[in-house]
């Protein structure tokens, strides 16, 4: 048994995506640098990949992408986000993690990316082959990567973050939010019903479409909890939930809840936390 | 464009573990396609042309072409199958052939995933199979003469591609905000050509054998309190956390 890898440098994803191949057998890593070509390295890809039966990649856009090509160039299935593989079946995640699908995995090679955080990341240090793109090539490629002006705090990166919904009731009343957030030193995030109605940019939305977050301490405040939004919410240590209904779904996936009225709430914490620092 | 289930907040399956029970739940365009087809119609409102919305679905899926319809489009597609689910490399197949069917196409937009399946692969599989160039998860999609500039986040930065037309692109919800349909283009929808074919199905290569609704969704919130009274035990919580 032999698996081709495409690992990114420096990537945690791939590495983990490395740790679940191993435990198919023999294992060649590689990469590919320079401008990047989706096309391209697919095709590189493919080359690198003849006599291999499993080609693997992180579940992460690049290697959703890449492996999409890969199963297009040679006109094979592909499963994306697999989390286990017993022979030609596999568990794959749907609806951002809130389902599970068994499927069987037809032809040869399987071309498969994994789910990203369902294996542990390989410590660094397997030896990884640097695969040459055909420069001929005119495919699609990156032209110019522009930088955005980092504007606050990050919000898949943040520690603590305070998110608004439908509750919440207008673009105004994210003051509360905001305010409670800038106590914390936390990032506003929100769910797909704000940025649909245009009171936050899609920027912050939290969710299966938005940004999953990964904060110690997430705050969910008048925020319903539907599979979209927790999707992107559930990757945070801990949930803390303010709202008025106690039916909620989210309280069934927070650790920690009030009930009651957020334009209530929201401000009295931020006076009980301007108190206790004095 | 995807019809797919608002599924609220809970997962429930049919007895078969074949689907999601949707006797109870409304449906929508997967969001991701329904900035695809928000972005056509702004570009078609820009530069003139046609937008043709397509999906294959059931025939209840008509719901989202007129929805589609209702904010611009001009006709619409349904390539209808008995509900049974279509595996990707299938559903790009009979993609594939309904584009050939028509006139050519200067765009071909897809969402860069479908809300419920999440393959990530029909609009490059259409690409390959049509030879045209392919570019994925958009953010920004401009025109510039006989090409296309394309964006899309890197992490803190934008990729910029520029492709020539006719081209693929897959998109991502941000992209645009998306109008509701207006009462009059509801109306206007209503009597816009849709066109309904029923390709036959090929066995499915990543053959779906049941759903499971995972373990560990069952959480027991610990209510802090009610109303602004709980605040000094949110953040004594929030201490023992080395948040506050």
């Amino acid at each position: 048994m032999s698996t081709l890898v495409f690992v990114e440098p420096d990537d945690d994803l791939s590495l983990q995506a490395l740790a679940f191949a191993r435990t198919l057998g023999d294992v060649r890593a590689v990469s590919l640098d320079g401008a990047y070509a989706p096309a391209a390295w697919a095709a590189a890809i493919v080359s690198a990949a003849q006599g291999a039966d499993t080609i693997v990649a992180a579940g992460s856009d690049r290697g959703n992408e890449l492996l999409a090509h890969v199963a297009a160039r040679l006109d094979k299935p592909f499963a994306a986000n697999v989390t286990r593989i017993d022979g030609d079946v596999v568990t794959r995640i749907r609806w951002g993690g809130s389902l599970l699908e068994e499927a069987r995995l037809h032809g040869s090679p399987r071309i498969l990316t994994v789910a990203p955080h369902t294996h542990a990341a390989e410590a660094a240090g397997a030896p990884i082959e640097l695969l040459v793109p055909d420069a001929s090539d005119a495919s699609p490629r990156v032209l110019e990567r522009v930088e955005e002006q980092a504007g606050g705090v990050s919000l898949r990166d943040a520690k603590v973050v305070v998110s608004g919904g439908r509750g919440v009731g207008s673009a105004e009343g994210f003051a509360i939010i905001e305010e409670l957030a800038g106590l914390l030193g936390a990032a506003v995030g929100c769910s797909r019903v704000v940025t649909s109605a245009g009171w936050r940019p899609h920027a912050d939305q939290v969710g299966q479409t938005g940004t999953k977050i990964s904060a110690d301490l997430y705050v969910a405040c008048g925020i319903s909890g539907a599979t979209q939004h927790i999707a992107g919410a559930k990757g945070a240590k801990k949930i803390l939930a303010i709202n008025s209904d106690r039916e909620a779904p989210i309280f069934a996936s927070a650790d920690y809840g009030v009930i009651g009225d957020l334009h209530e709430i929201v401000p009295a914490i931020s006076a009980e936390l301007r108190k206790v620092r004095g | 464009m995807k019809r797919v289930p608002l599924t609220g907040g809970k997962m429930v399956l049919t007895a078969d573990e074949q689907a999601i029970e949707t006797r109870h739940l409304g449906f929508t365009i997967s969001p991701h396609e329904e900035c695809a087809v928000e972005e056509a119609v702004r570009l078609v409102e820009a530069n003139g042309g046609e937008t043709v919305v397509l999906t294959l679905g059931p025939a209840a899926a008509e719901e989202q072409l007129r929805d589609s319809m209702a904010i611009g489009a001009d006709r619409a597609v349904l390539l209808k199958t008995d509900g049974v689910e279509w595996d990707a490399q299938a559903t790009a197949g009979a993609i594939v052939d309904a584009i050939r069917a028509e006139e050519p196409f200067d765009l071909i937009l897809f969402g860069n995933e479908s809300a419920d399946a999440s393959n990530y692969q029909v609009g490059i599989r259409v690409a390959y199979a049509l030879g045209l160039p392919v570019v994925t998860g958009l953010k920004k999609i401009s025109l510039e003469g006989a090409q296309v500039r394309c964006e899309c986040d890197a992490g803190g930065a934008r990729d910029v591609y520029v492709v020539p037309m006719p081209a693929v692109l897959t998109v991502l919800e941000g992209l645009n905000l998306p109008r509701y349909p207006s009462v009059p283009g509801r109306l206007r929808a209503k009597s816009k050509p849709l066109a309904v074919s029923e390709p036959a199905r090929p066995p499915s290569q990543l053959e779906k054998l049941r759903l499971v609704v995972p373990a560990g969704q069952g959480k027991q919130a610990e209510i802090l309190g009610e109303g602004p009274s709980a605040a000094p035990r949110v953040v004594e919580v929030m201490q023992s956390l080395g948040v506050a």
